[in-house]
């Protein structure tokens, strides 16, 4: 028996892009619901989705990965997570990060997020490669 | 400028208002209008979190926004301005101070007692009551939630 901890982690996200991604992630990976939950914002209030995510956090070390950080998921998540505790809220989720994390939930926190966001990052590609400044402000 | 949605949204400043609606409108300036979140700084530094760089956002009770409004329509700025349920903008409309103006619902969701009548609206007699008084302030109300959906006359939701 392994006393290890694993990092859950919750992907709290809009529409169906939470259950998308996550069976995505179980089909390449091959790991299910104990290590990546899937929870959506859809047809629920602030108060509702506040209830359901807090129901899901518990003691042990989560990440609570949410898609765009200036919406209702990502707010939901800043408003339950607690500073100083092994609540961690990740903005921007992609696939590539979440293969990742399923196969790191063991490694600590403080080394684990920051190896999540570099492997987000690194998997934004295109073909061709095109010229670019990464400080460059993207205009909208 | 006049403003350029006034909006019933009960997550307030989120995805759909800042990438929907903000991509469409511009707005440099988002009017929370809501009591308790005007009086809750770090709530208020959540919502700031969502809103683009561009932009500024203002916290503000209802008795405020009434006596800013004036100022907000006059200025070169273009605001939206939001409250999270239909009494704070029917406070806000009490006297005909936005007469003329449409109300846009874009997400009033499920509790006790409230029954579906489009997937972001959620109505009981309560708050159907405070329509037919919003709309009796010379409002005009439709339900939208993105720019791009069609818009649901209130009779049409009021049944």
């Amino acid at each position: 028996m392994s006393d290890e901890v694993l990092v859950r982690g919750i992907l709290l996200a809009h529409g169906s892009m939470a259950q998308g991604v996550a069976d995505a992630v179980r089909r390449i990976s091959g790991v299910g619901a104990e290590a990546l939950v899937a929870v959506s914002n859809e047809g629920k209030s602030p108060d509702t989705l506040k209830a359901e995510l807090n129901g899901l956090l518990s003691d042990g070390p989560v990440i609570v990965f949410t898609d765009l950080a200036s919406g209702s998921c990502a707010l939901t998540a800043r408003v339950c997570c607690r500073p100083g505790t092994d609540q961690v809220v990740v903005f921007g989720v992609n696939l590539p990060m979440l293969l990742d994390f399923v196969f790191h939930r063991h490694l600590p926190l403080q080394e684990l997020v920051p190896r999540l966001l570099d492997r987000g990052k690194e998997s934004l590609q295109s073909i061709p490669d095109f010229p670019h400044d990464a400080d460059r402000t993207v205009s909208d | 400028m006049p403003i350029e949605l006034y909006r019933i949204d009960e997550r307030l400043i989120h995805g759909q208002v800042v990438v929907g609606w903000g991509t469409q409108l511009r707005p440099n300036r988002y009017v929370v209008v809501d009591r308790a979140l005007a009086h809750s700084h770090w709530e208020q530094e959540l919502y700031i979190l969502g809103v683009p760089e561009r932009a500024e956002a203002l916290f503000v009770s209802a008795e405020v926004a009434r006596v800013e409004l004036p100022a907000w329509r006059s200025s070169p700025d273009r605001s939206v301005l939001l409250t999270p349920d239909i009494k704070t903008m029917l406070a806000l409309a009490r006297g005909g101070l936005l007469e003329g103006e449409r109300v846009n619902l874009g997400g009033i969701h499920l509790r006790k007692g409230r029954e579906e009548v489009l997937p972001y609206i959620f109505l009981d007699s309560t708050d159907r009551a405070a329509l037919r008084d919003l709309e009796a302030e010379g409002v005009r109300i439709t339900a939208q939630d993105l720019p791009g959906s069609p818009k649901v006359p209130l009779e049409s939701l009021l049944g």
